[in-house]
Order: structure tokens, then sequence, then C-alpha cells
């Protein structure tokens, strides 16, 4: 289908955005690499009366290691932060993320930014940003503030961002010595928006025990959610393969309530959540032995 | 409000009043009267309206013509020289790799833009680089295997 008609606005600075959304209200949408928003135009499941076009805004497509972060602006796409030396050096868990969403072209204008602004809740780069404890910068009619991202998911495609504002950029925290990392997920084919997936990093200690464990599931509530049921079983502890078992085993006991729909079942998504968990963790185990 | 905007398609300025709700594949068939570009699902999933934008392979049902203003495209028709097919369309018809056609101006964008990126991609690399496209006929065998008969050839 056709788009319905808007009024289209396209600032060059951050400032004129703002003040444009601010104008218009709940009634404006940013548009950014529009892999997200276009579709829902298209489909007319979204009628804006105004679209703030971020993408003729210089000096928003940076990715930078600053202050051990990894600092992604609102306009870096998807395939250069993919392709990022400062991600892969600090952050891989970063672009492998962005290998599982969709397609090349549909990464040349996806940014990162915006899939954090739209809060799939089977999105990849989200549950990346809960279980890193990532920071989003705000900025709004009233200047700038920042948000913890757990904080920042609120329910599906619902996030901490009110009328007028804009995420500028998201901060990543980089990986750790001694840390190992995995994002793994179930689609039902290459490329979709996974049915259920789990992101993991773990680090050791000198002893070989597991000093911090970060886990994270998505598509599989309304939101990206961290499980810290299956983090206790493992802090402190040697992972070996009984103990991420057991893990993963408290993950699917914490799932309360995964969505069932025609893709999958509530049963069949809290099963293959515990797999991926521990499939995750075991990943993450080996990439930090690795790591010397 | 219409807008006016400018810009290159094959080499070609084009220029035209357009509403901003006009996604830039509209703004091809319609404006630019290239209708190499086709348009199965319009909403990102089928690849068929993929076109190069400033280099890079795209979707052109999701982009607004007026974002374009001013930049580079490049569509099917761009890829004959001369009245000679490009390797890639030789190799598409040589492996039978069509049947309808409908999806095949957009595997052809997305096969380009793959061996400008990565002149000799494997196997997987191919089948990876064009994941994004749907085609009902093929089976996509002969469509890799084009490809795959064309890389490592120089251009
Ligand atoms: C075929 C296909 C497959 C896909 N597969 C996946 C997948 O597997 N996993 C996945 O995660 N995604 C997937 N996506 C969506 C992903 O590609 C989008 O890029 C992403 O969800 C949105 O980013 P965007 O820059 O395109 O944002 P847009 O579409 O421009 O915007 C999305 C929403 O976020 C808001 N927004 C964007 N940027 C900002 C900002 N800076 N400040 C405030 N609000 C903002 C917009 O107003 C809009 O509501 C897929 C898309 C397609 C077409
Ligand atoms: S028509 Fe654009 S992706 Fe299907
Ligand atoms: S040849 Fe018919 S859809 Fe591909």
């Amino acid at each position: 289908m056709k788009p319905p008609s808007f009024e289209y606005f396209a600032p060059t600075t951050l400032d004129e955005a703002v003040a444009l959304l601010a104008q218009h209200g709940d009634e404006a949408k940013v548009l950014a690499g529009g892999q997200s928003l276009v579709p829902m135009l298209n489909l007319r499941l979204a009628r804006p009366a105004a679209l703030v076009d971020l993408n003729r805004v210089t000096g928003l497509d940076y990715v930078r290691a600053e202050n051990g972060h990894v600092v992604i602006g609102a306009l870096a796409r998807q395939r250069a932060v993919e392709r990022s030396a400062d991600v892969a050096a600090r952050q891989p868990l970063i672009a492998a993320a962005i290998r599982l969403i969709g397609h090349p072209a549909v990464r040349n204008r996806g940014t990162v930014v915006g899939s954090l602004a739209h809060a799939d809740p089977a999105a990849e780069l989200p549950a990346v940003a809960v279980a890193l404890g990532a920071e989003m910068v705000v900025t709004g009619p009233n200047g700038e503030r920042v948000v913890a991202a757990d904080d920042f998911f609120v329910s599906y495609l619902t996030v901490d961002l009110a009328p007028g504002e804009v995420l500028k950029e998201a901060r990543f925290p980089a990986l750790p010595p001694r840390t190992g990392w995995s994002i793994v997920e179930v689609a039902r084919r290459f490329g979709d928006f996974a049915l259920a997936g789990a992101v993991a990093t773990l680090t050791l200690d000198d002893q070989g025990a597991a000093s911090d464990v970060r886990v994270a599931l998505f598509g599989v509530a309304d939101r990206p959610v961290r499980v810290p049921e299956a983090e206790q079983v493992l802090r402190g502890e040697r992972p070996d393969d009984d103990r991420i078992a057991a893990a993963a085993e408290a993950a699917r006991a914490a799932l309360v309530d995964p969505p069932s729909d025609v893709h999958a079942s509530a049963a069949y998504r809290r099963h293959v959540a515990g797999v991926l968990v521990g499939r995750a963790l075991r990943e993450a185990r080996e990439r930090a032995q690795a790591s010397g | 409000m219409k807008r006016a905007i400018a810009l290159t398609i094959n080499g070609v300025r084009v220029e035209a009043e357009v509403e901003p709700r006009k996604t830039l594949a509209d703004f091809i068939r319609e404006d630019a009267e290239l209708t190499g570009t086709k348009l199965g699902c319009e909403h990102g999933v089928c690849g068929a309206c993929t076109v190069l934008l400033n280099g890079e392979a795209v979707r052109s049902c999701l982009i607004f013509a007026v974002q374009a203003d001013g930049a580079e495209i490049m569509t099917v028709e761009g890829l004959a020289q001369n009245g000679q097919f490009h390797k890639l369309q030789q190799a598409f018809w040589e492996n039978h790799a069509l049947q309808c056609g409908f999806c095949t101006p957009g595997f052809l964008m997305s096969s380009y833009a793959l061996l400008q990126e990565n002149p000799n991609p494997t196997e997987d690399e191919i089948r990876e680089g064009l994941s994004g496209n749907i085609c009902r006929c093929t089976g996509y065998q002969g469509i890799v295997a084009a490809v795959k008969s064309v890389a490592g050839s120089a251009e």
C-alpha cells in the first residue's frame, strides 16, 4: 500500500529537529533509517501528521570509543557499526547482534539507535543494551538526560521518550578483560525477527570462577529482560556444564508468561529460551577462556 | 505540499515535483518512467524494489523520493551498456536464474552490490548477500549458480 500523507521536515541540526518535534507534539514522528517506520506507514499502521527526518542532520553518524564505552550516534547505520574496528575491538557483541538483523540492504539504511527507539521486543539490539547496561542519551526541549537501558524499554514498541525528545546516542560499556559473550536466536527464516533469543556475557576471575554473569532474553516478553535467576546460579561459581544447565533451567522456570502466537506457542518459547540460555552461556564461557 | 527534487538515475538527471509521501520506488517507476524496478510487498520484505543509492543496495519502497534529493541512483536499466547485457544479466540468462522475471531486477541489483563489495564471494556469502530477496519461481539454485559463475571475474 501507499503511506498516508504527512508534513515532511528535513532539519539539518539536532536543535532544529527537537524544536520541530516539540512544536508538533505527539502528532510527529522521527524518521531515521525508515526500516521499521516506513513499513508501518505503508501498511497504514502508523499515521503521523508530521515526519521529522534526521537524515540531513550532520555529525550524528559517529561510532567512537570513549571512556570505556562504545558510543553510537543516532545516524550511524547498522552496516557501518557492524564493520567498525572500534566495535570489533571493544564490544564485538554489538556487531554479532547486527548480523542477525534482516539483510544487507536493510542494514545499509537501518540505524542502531533507531532499533533501540523502536523497541521491538524481539529485536536483538535492545536485549544487548539491557544485558550490557547501556546508557541512552536523550535530547529534548529541556536539555539532555541519560536513561539506563533497563528503564528505557517500557513495553511493546514503547520507550521512555516524551514527545519532542530524540534519542541522540547510545553508550555501550566495552567488554571487560577475560570476558566472553554470545548472542543466539531461533528465527523462522534467516534474517527474520527472532521467536526467542538470548544474550550472555561471562567474566572469569583468576580461579576460573564467574565473577560477573549477564543473561538477557528477547522475544519472550513485551520488552527485553535480564534474567537474574539464571545469573545467580553462576555468580562466583565455576561455569561447568552442570552449572550452566542449572542456569538454563532457572531461566526457563523464571519465564512467567511468554507470548503465544501463530509462529510459536508460549510453551515452545519457554523451552527454546532455556535451550538458548544454555547455548549462549557455553559459548560465552569458551570465549572467556580463549581470551586468556 | 509538493517539493521540487533533482536526482541522478543511471547517470541521467531527473527533476520533478513530488509529494513527500511518494516512495523512491514509485518515483522511479512513475516520474522517471523506469519500470524495471518492481514492487512486490511495499513493506521491506521481498527485495523486488532493490536499487543502489549512492552505491549501496537499498529497498526503494522504504525511502521517500524527497529523501533521495541530490542522490545518485542506479536501477536495473543501468546495468546493460551499449545494448550489451552486463555479465550478471548474461549469467542469469545462461543459468536459468529466472522464470517469470518479477524478482529479477531486485536480485540483479543485490548481486551487483554484493560483487562490488566482495568480488569473489563464497557460496555462503552469496546466499547471505541475497537473503533479502524472495523468488517464488526458481528455487534459488539457478540464481546462486549465476552469481557464482561471475564471481572472481573482473568487471
Ligand atoms: C525485512 C526486514 C527485516 C528486519 N529484521 C529485523 C531483525 O531481525 N531484527 C531487528 O531488530 N530489526 C529488524 N528489522 C528492523 C530494523 O531493520 C530497523 O532498522 C530498526 O528496527 C529501526 O531502525 P531505523 O533506523 O530503520 O528506524 P526507523 O524505522 O526510522 O524508526 C523506527 C521508530 O523509532 C523511532 N526513532 C528512530 N530513531 C529515533 C531517534 N533517534 N530518536 C527518537 N525516535 C527515533 C521512529 O520515530 C520510529 O517510531 C527488519 C526490517 C526489515 C525491513
Ligand atoms: S517492494 Fe520493497 S521490499 Fe518488497
Ligand atoms: S522468477 Fe518469478 S519470482 Fe523469481
